[in-house]
């Protein structure tokens, strides 16, 4: 400092000015940037946990408040570009009108839609079994597809094209998504490569490099060292292994590759076991639902049918994975290994179990056996307006998945918690605390996304519902780690876990895609209620679009929508 | 960081902080340091006092910050975690050094190191890995080659304010 301060004497006064100034702008945008930080959400909450509970645990949160800003953005999203609109031609605000344009050659048969928003007196009980499962008076809300039976918006002399600004919306959300994805995971898959070219490195990283220097607690200190200790002694371990498993003897081998082969099997049977039972049950509980709602017989026991498949479908995601981890142990692979093909397997486990559910809506919908579809290429009697009955699934899972994480917490963390504290007896005690499992609660997460990225088309509101159970989940997740778990014995690297999270996450919207594209270019649209009403399929409105432009834009179009131009496009 | 510095001094030197040094029971009392297995190689490491008793000036202060910093360059996070982690002062991490390291990490009690065995594979595998001209120990080039290539050391070794 004072070889600095003997220095400035010697400046001339235009030097120093542009040292001074540019030091006061250092420190103005320091100030800033220290200013800016208080406004990123929950900075102060994940900077607490990442103290006490280390990085792997502050992952799963940056990444649920990632979810969050994701999912408020897509609701904006289409709240803007979809509801708004809607809402203010229905009241009329700003002088605006709603065009319907009269069917072109639709059978009147395919235009009877008679959503029953509850008339008269009802009982409140009613509203309550409404809003858990989507019908009744939330049915003919914004909330589903049906809402929006318009053709076109009138504001002042603008015309708003509604239904290709839903469709379009719906791509800008999904482009959105993966491009934000990508984005975020482009940074760990650098960090990934740089650790896994070189896995010779991997002792000197740990221990040069593992401190975690943001520890301030000295409870959590312990714990970081317990945890390093435990690192080191499974990584020496495992290489006592490989090393046993390259000298292995000849039967040796052939007699694990038979029982890997064996247990795979296994594994396949358990999963075809789950899908067709899902299928059954969803096929069972649509059935019914239409024969009581033709009968006119709302009983008890066929509401809660309709929450049957969800039922399900938690049921097979919570066994599955107990299953896996049971069988895993008789082959014989590596720790590091088993604990990536687990998780493999739970991932396709929930993502397929949602692919299922879909795919036996849709055979319920195009169910065209004995001429049931000939007027309208869908199975009109029974689904007059099928997209809002998509999106009353969607609803309905995700409704459910919000339940079973609250009553998770509730009535199984904190009486075990209490339990082990109280209770001293061994088969409690060998029981004991549970870990703070991130990879069972990621996949928790990135269920509930997928299910709201495919609900979207047919709901437009569901992003809002999935931010505000975003919001709970993150508060609920933080008391429960807070009182009652430790932290888990196995630690995550920080670096590597957020790639796989991202990883599995754009997984999740690669198989939403499918769903989404089916709909919207295959089946073809309900007559009945909608905004795309007049076109045969969803897809229809933009070649529709494209051809009231002029000629000379339409052939730019059709020359980028070649071949020729799109592969190289989407490869760059 | 004047501020914080300046909260380590007993009451009446407050206005002199800028000539004074701090002992070195006071620094570690600094919630960062505290729970830190390398305090006092730390404290060792910044303090320029005559007298070898580890105090540390408000200069000192600030270089230590400076280098925990996020805004420091990996090169000098690196320079000074080689001096951190040299035990003994002596330039180079030989296998005692190392053997002084990891146990810093895994925990002071009894309990918590490492078998003799184990210690002897792990600090076999690390001279492995960063040794490159075979002599037994590592320099601090061998050091920073390593260290630039690990992808948690730029993460975890920033100071948060």
């Amino acid at each position: 400092r004072d070889s600095q301060q003997a220095d400035t004497e010697h400046l001339s006064r235009w030097k120093k000015w542009r040292r001074t100034s540019s030091k006061s702008l250092k420190k103005v945008l320091s100030e800033v940037k220290g200013l800016s930080s208080y406004l990123v959400l929950w900075r102060h909450d994940i900077h607490s946990i990442e103290g006490k509970f280390g990085t792997g645990i502050q992952s799963y949160f940056s990444f649920l408040r990632f979810l969050v800003l994701l999912n408020f953005i897509i609701f904006i999203l289409m709240f803007s570009f979809v509801t708004l609109p809607t809402i203010i031609s229905k009241y009329g605000i700003f002088n605006s009108t709603i065009a319907y344009i009269s069917p072109k050659i639709i059978e009147d048969i395919c235009t009877i839609y008679e959503p029953s928003g509850n008339k008269g007196l009802v009982y409140f009980y009613t509203y309550l079994k409404d809003l858990l499962s989507g019908t009744g008076f939330l049915e003919v809300t914004s909330l589903f597809y049906g809402y929006y039976s318009i053709d076109a918006v009138w504001i002042s002399i603008m015309r708003y094209n509604l239904p290709l600004a839903y469709l379009l919306a719906t791509f800008a959300y999904l482009a959105l998504s993966f491009l934000w994805i990508i984005k975020r995971s482009v940074e760990g898959f650098k960090h990934n490569l740089v650790h896994d070219a070189d896995p010779f490195q991997s002792y000197c990283n740990k221990v040069f490099a593992g401190w975690d220097f943001c520890i301030t607690d000295p409870h959590a200190a312990r714990l970081k060292h317990c945890s390093l200790q435990y690192e080191l002694q499974t990584d020496l371990q495992e290489e006592k292994l490989k090393q046993k498993i390259a000298e292995r003897s000849m039967e040796e081998k052939l007699r694990i590759y038979s029982l890997r082969i064996f247990i795979n099997i296994i594994v396949i049977a358990i999963l075809s076991g789950c899908f067709y039972s899902i299928y059954r049950v969803t096929v069972f509980s649509q059935e019914n639902s239409n024969v009581s709602i033709r009968n006119d017989t709302r009983t008890d026991l066929v509401k809660a049918l309709q929450y049957l498949p969800s039922m399900v479908i938690t049921l097979a995601n919570f066994i599955g994975p107990l299953i896996f981890s049971f069988l895993i142990r008789f082959e014989d692979y590596t720790p590091a290994f088993e604990i990536k093909l687990t998780l493999l397997r739970c991932v396709f486990v929930r993502l397929a179990n949602i692919a299922v559910l879909l795919f036996s809506l849709w055979s319920q919908i195009s169910d065209c056996g004995s001429d049931k579809c000939k007027a309208c290429g869908y199975n009109y009697k029974l689904y007059p307006c099928w997209e809002s009955d998509v999106g009353q699934e969607m609803y309905k899972l995700m409704i459910f998945d919000f339940i079973v994480i609250l009553a998770v917490a509730l009535f199984v963390d904190f009486p075990r918690k209490l339990l082990v504290a109280h209770c001293s007896c061994k088969l409690v005690q060998w029981f004991g605390h549970k870990e703070f499992e991130i990879s069972d609660n990621v996949l928790e997460i990135i269920y509930g996304q997928t299910i709201c990225w495919i609900g979207t088309f047919f709901s437009p509101l569901l992003p809002a519902i999935t931010t505000i159970k975003y919001f709970i989940i993150f508060y609920v997740k933080k008391i429960v780690l807070i009182h009652t778990r430790k932290p888990a014995a196995r630690p995550i690297r920080a670096s590597s876990s957020n790639f796989f999270f991202l990883v599995v996450l754009l997984i999740g919207l690669l198989l939403a895609f499918i769903p989404l594209g089916v709909s919207i270019a295959r089946i073809p649209s309900s007559k009945a209620c909608g905004p795309f009403r007049n076109f045969n399929t969803s897809w229809e409105v933009i070649p529709d679009t494209i051809l009231q432009f002029p000629t000379g834009l339409q052939q730019v179009l059709f020359g980028m929508a070649s071949e020729a131009f799109a592969v190289p496009f989407f490869v760059i | 960081a004047y501020k914080r510095f300046s909260e380590l001094l007993p009451k009446e030197e407050r206005e002199n902080a800028w000539s004074a040094r701090v002992p070195k029971s006071q620094i570690l009392t600094l919630p960062e340091l505290r729970a830190n297995p390398f305090q006092h190689r730390i404290c060792h490491v910044f303090s320029t006092s005559e007298t070898r008793d580890d105090s540390m000036s408000f200069e000192d202060f600030l270089d230590m910050l400076s280098v925990f910093s996020d805004s420091a360059t990996s090169d000098i996070k690196s320079h000074y975690a080689f001096r951190i982690f040299d035990f003994d002062d002596d330039g180079t991490l030989d296998r005692k050094d190392l053997e002084q390291l990891v146990n810093c990490l895994t925990g002071q009690g009894e309990e918590s190191r490492l078998s003799s065995a184990e210690m002897e594979q792990l600090i076999q595998n690390i001279l492995e890995e960063s040794d490159i001209d075979k002599d037994g120990t590592i320099n601090l080039s061998e050091f920073q080659h390593v260290v630039s290539r690990s992808p948690d050391f730029a993460r975890c070794d920033g100071l948060q304010r």
